[in-house]
């Protein structure tokens, strides 16, 4: 029985406990016997079982079945954070960090119901595309051993897919949701910047940052982002838009649908899967009614380094805060500037301190024009571009990744192959969309591939409609076997 | 040193000096909660009990905007003439410091809210505008304290994410009076304009000193050096005699001055060199992503511009039109609000010249004496306005008048009840005064004689001896003016 319950939807996990076929209780307690068992993935940094399941029986001696998420349990990202509960961002400098407070997604979260069950692994600070530059570890991709599940979110995608969890969120700087989306079958959408409150999100690249939900299909992310989206004047970028009931709405007619197909996203190298993957998406949508242009995005080739320079500036001065002065890690000194140099000597990875240096510079004077201005106006040119195109079509298909899954430790020494993860998935956040990865077949060696759908600015419903009509024309299976249980 | 012509030169081995003087100020914006977050600002509450999670900076926390403070700026920007702009940004400026809780202070660097302005000086030899080159908005850091444990610095942030108005001047000033009067102009408009209480001893307002000195008749500026962070008119008009002269010194051996920026030693009197150009932090100034560009309307700024009170300068072109007073009186009368206050609510029920006097002499020796601010006078608008219109009317004289504020000064007590109670009502009634000065001119007959043959001084006497013989409550008028028959 109890294996039966981490296979249900998220969806149809909601159903079940309004029709009290299943209490809160038994819902929380499969998850977390499954999550038990599941260690070898290293998908949780934090536990919270024990006091979930109070939550959960505190849920069923008094249900309220109006809520969206009754009695739901749901680990999430490492980088929210929560209330009580350690929150580490996958750094050693927030080892002991317990936030006192609650960020908005997890909020809105909690207020309709859900029960937070642990806090997911994932890159440190959310800098990374495999999970390997996290303190606490790599995570394993469930579809494979010594597989990466993608990073940043990869606890999450791994606790997805491996049904540790009936839905999770993610964050998406770069493409930390969609890749690690694609990498393990599951569904990732990072909706428009402004869309999720940020508050309470451990900050990497603030002009970039997005959370999102990440599920096992569409209809469950559509439910999740209509929990998590909201105004929220705490976040001064967060924008006060007609947020739609996306479940509600959610339909797969795409008939007259304009979708644009970017030239410039076929890429050299990229293996044949893919383009065929992105083929059989096009037939799809033709099959369906929906209508195929061919669209020009000229300045994606500039996406990377701009992103490259966008993010680490900021991301240089949004971790200037974790200093050893005011709470975390703290390193002895002989003084101010020794302690400063010791703790972050200590407290941070490579990859984290690779981005520091890296910020540090294009925003140092003399060269501050050259990189970090430059980049910025290159940014509004690839947002120009979307703007272009949306004119004349109403989404956007894609590749969620230029390749599939790779091993633990096959990039870690080789920075810009890991970058170049992100090339599909970076322009995106640059121009602040919307956009969802959906899972879309395999490539030979068994390992998932995603199609992105690229929306306009706050349409997140046409991009769930469209994601919807490819899902069920696609009836993607993750071939998963349990092999990390023993 | 000389200051012949009002000019404030350096003369060293024949060689005349200019100085100039530019001030970057820093005013705390009155509000009650800080720049970015719903923490108090409250002076001298107990270390770190007015800190938010935005103050300390805790992971995923965001800055929102207090737009109280933002009208602030845009009041202030419009009390210096100056150019509202509609379109500012917010900057990070980063370094590491233990107040810091951020790692960067969040300030506006390119694009400030307040644009190019001016204030009018009214110095000994006439009006002299000073430019004001641009005010911003930035937050205060915390505090260190080095002194309390031996072993370790400690960290109060109740002053972090305070807001600040920089308001940055152009190197317009020339002397120390100038400074002076520019610093004293400056904290008046705002403390007209309720923007900044301009507290000096509770840090409302402070200063960053740039001083640099040429050859009189030089068209070039000399290289400058900040004096950092002073915080009283005495400590930077002492700053900057020091530092003019150390510059003038260094030219004068052959050297030329590094530009630099140096500490006031307020003990020793003396700047000394914090870091040089080449050691000056690199603050990778770039827009905060976590806030939006700031944009204001035409109409929010028309409304500001609506409700902005009367500043010094209308005002004291007011009082001088109106109620006829000499420049040098209206400038001290509208040299702070609370005075113009003050004087307009004596000035309204009771005679102008007269309140003018009052207040400016007697009442301000008082407060000088008690070393307080009008605002803590003993004596009430009310009642002085009642003791001017005693005098007026001729119920008392002005001696009387100074014998009766005497009694006024300890408790505020109603003029009119004093002058009952002890009888000091002024005697005007001429058959009694006449009777008053028969008596002295009966019991003074040499003296009459003398006035008489020619002695004009005399009748100083003879008042003298009337005001005597009535206990001073004469009216002092109608005694000369009887007395002066009576004589002649």
């Amino acid at each position: 029985m109890m294996s039966n319950i981490t296979d249900l939807k998220l969806v149809e996990l909601v159903d079940k406990i309004k029709k009290k076929e299943l209490s809160s209780s038994e819902v929380t307690i499969a998850f977390i016997e499954r999550s038990k068992k599941s260690k070898k993935l290293n998908a949780y940094i934090s536990e919270n079982y024990e006091n979930a399941i109070k939550k959960a029986k505190i849920f069923d001696q008094k249900p309220d079945f109006k809520k969206k998420l009754p009695g739901i349990p749901i680990a999430v990202k490492d980088l929210f954070c929560t209330k009580n509960i350690r929150t580490t961002a996958g750094s050693k400098i927030l080892e002991n960090f317990v936030p006192t407070y609650e960020s908005t997604v997890t909020q809105n979260i909690l207020d309709e119901g859900g029960i937070v069950i642990g806090k997911l692994n994932c890159d440190e600070f959310a800098m990374g595309s495999s999970n390997e530059t996290s303190y606490f570890g790599n995570v394993q991709n469930p579809v494979s051993e010594n597989l990466v599940p993608g990073g940043s979110s990869g606890g999450s995608s791994s606790a997805i897919a491996a049904k540790l969890t009936p839905a999770t969120i993610g964050t998406d700087t770069g493409g930390s949701i969609r890749q690690p989306a694609s990498f393990t079958g599951t569904v990732g959408l990072k909706p428009t910047y402004g869309s999720c409150s940020r508050y309470g999100i451990v900050a990497f690249a603030s002009s970039l940052d997005q959370a999102g939900p990440m599920t096992h299909d569409v209809k469950d992310c559509s439910l999740m982002l209509e929990i998590m989206s909201t105004y929220d004047t705490k976040d001064s970028t967060s924008v006060d838009f007609k947020r739609e009931n996306y479940l509600t709405n959610l339909n797969e007619n795409i008939k007259g649908k304009k979708i644009g197909i970017p030239k410039e996203y076929r890429v050299d190298g990229m293996p044949k899967e893919i383009d065929e993957l992105w083929e059989k998406g096009i037939k799809i949508i033709k099959e369906n009614g929906g209508q195929i242009i061919e669209i020009s995005l000229p300045n994606t080739n500039y996406a990377l380094p701009t992103y490259y320079i966008v993010a680490p500036a900021e991301a240089s001065s949004n971790l200037a805060r974790y200093d050893g002065v005011k709470y975390g890690f703290r390193s002895k000194g002989e003084n101010l500037i020794d302690m400063y140099e010791k703790t972050r000597s200590e407290g941070f990875g490579d990859e984290v301190k690779r981005r520091i240096m890296i910020g540090t510079y294009v925003l140092s004077s003399g060269y501050y024009d050259a990189y970090y201005l430059k980049a910025q106006k290159v940014r509004r040119l690839i947002k120009n571009d979307f703007d272009e195109a949306y004119k004349k079509v109403d989404a956007i298909l894609t590749p969620s990744t230029p390749s599939s899954a790779f091993k633990i430790g096959e990039k870690l020494n080789d920075p810009v192959s890991m970058y170049l993860n992100d090339i599909f998935t970076v322009p995106i956040n640059l121009a602040g969309l919307p956009a969802i990865s959906i899972p879309a077949g395999h490539d030979k060696k068994g390992y998932p591939l995603g199609l992105q759908v690229i929306g306009k600015a706050f349409d997140e419903q046409s991009i769930l409609n469209i994601a919807f009509a490819l899902e069920k024309n696609i009836s993607f299976k993750n071939n998963i076997t349990d092999w990390w249980i023993k | 040193m000389s200051k012949n012509n009002g000019e404030y030169l350096i003369i060293r081995n024949d060689n005349k000096y200019e100085v100039i003087i530019g001030l970057e100020v820093h005013a705390q914006v009155l509000s009650e909660s800080k720049l970015f977050s719903t923490s108090s600002t409250k002076f001298g509450s107990e270390p770190n009990t007015q800190v938010s999670l935005v103050d300390a900076a805790f992971p995923g926390m965001l800055p929102v905007i207090n737009e109280h403070c933002i009208k602030q700026a845009v009041k202030t920007g419009i009390g210096l003439k100056a150019k509202i702009n509609k379109r500012s940004i917010f900057d990070r400026k980063n370094y590491f410091y233990a107040d810091l809780p951020q790692g960067y202070q969040i300030s506006q660097y390119k694009d400030p809210i307040v644009g190019e302005g001016s204030v009018t000086l009214d110095m000994p030899n006439g009006e002299k505008n000073i430019g004001i080159e641009r005010l911003h908005l930035e937050q205060d850091a915390g505090k260190s304290i080095h002194d309390i444990d031996p072993q370790n610095t400690l960290v109060d942030l109740n002053r972090s994410g305070v807001a600040l108005m920089e308001i940055v001047s152009k190197p317009d000033l020339r002397s120390l009076d100038e400074v002076n009067a520019y610093i004293k102009k400056i904290r008046s408009i705002m403390r007209y304009l309720g923007t900044c209480d301009g507290n000096m001893q509770e840090g409302s307002l402070r200063a960053d000193v740039n001083v640099s000195v040429r050859k009189k008749g030089d068209k070039k500026l000399g290289t400058r050096c900040e004096i950092k962070n002073v915080n009283s008119i005495k400590f930077m008009q002492m700053a900057i005699d020091f530092e003019a002269n150390r510059q003038v010194d260094i030219i004068e051996e052959g050297g030329s001055i590094d530009q630099e920026t140096r500490l006031f030693d307020t003990k020793k009197n003396e700047t000394r060199s914090m870091r040089s150009k080449e050691d000056a932090h690199d603050y990778r100034y770039f827009p905060d992503p976590d806030l939006l560009p700031l944009e204001l309307n035409d109409n929010y700024i028309d409304q500001i511009k609506k409700n902005i009170p009367e500043l010094p300068d209308e005002k004291k072109k007011r009082f001088i039109e109106k109620f006829k007073l000499s420049p040098y009186e209206a400038n001290i009368l509208v040299s702070d609000i609370e005075i113009s206050k003050y004087f307009e609510e004596v000035s309204k029920n009771s005679d102008v010249k007269l309140a003018t006097n009052w207040i400016t002499g007697e009442l301000f020796a008082l407060l000088n004496e008690k070393n307080i601010e009008i605002t803590e006078s003993p004596i009430s608008s009310k009642n002085l306005s009642k003791l001017i219109n005693l005098i007026k009317d001729g119920t008392i004289s002005g001696k009387i008048a100074k014998s009766v504020f005497e009694i006024m000064r300890d408790g505020d007590k109603d003029p009119i009840t004093i002058v009952e109670e002890k009888g000091l009502k002024q005697q005007s009634d001429p058959k009694e005064l006449e009777n008053l000065i028969n008596k002295v001119i009966i019991e003074n007959p040499k003296n009459v004689e003398a006035y008489k043959s020619g002695k004009d001084k005399l009748f100083g006497f003879f008042v003298g001896q009337v005001m005597k013989n009535s206990n001073g409550k004469a009216n002092p008028k109608l005694v000369n003016e009887i007395l002066k028959k009576k004589l002649n």
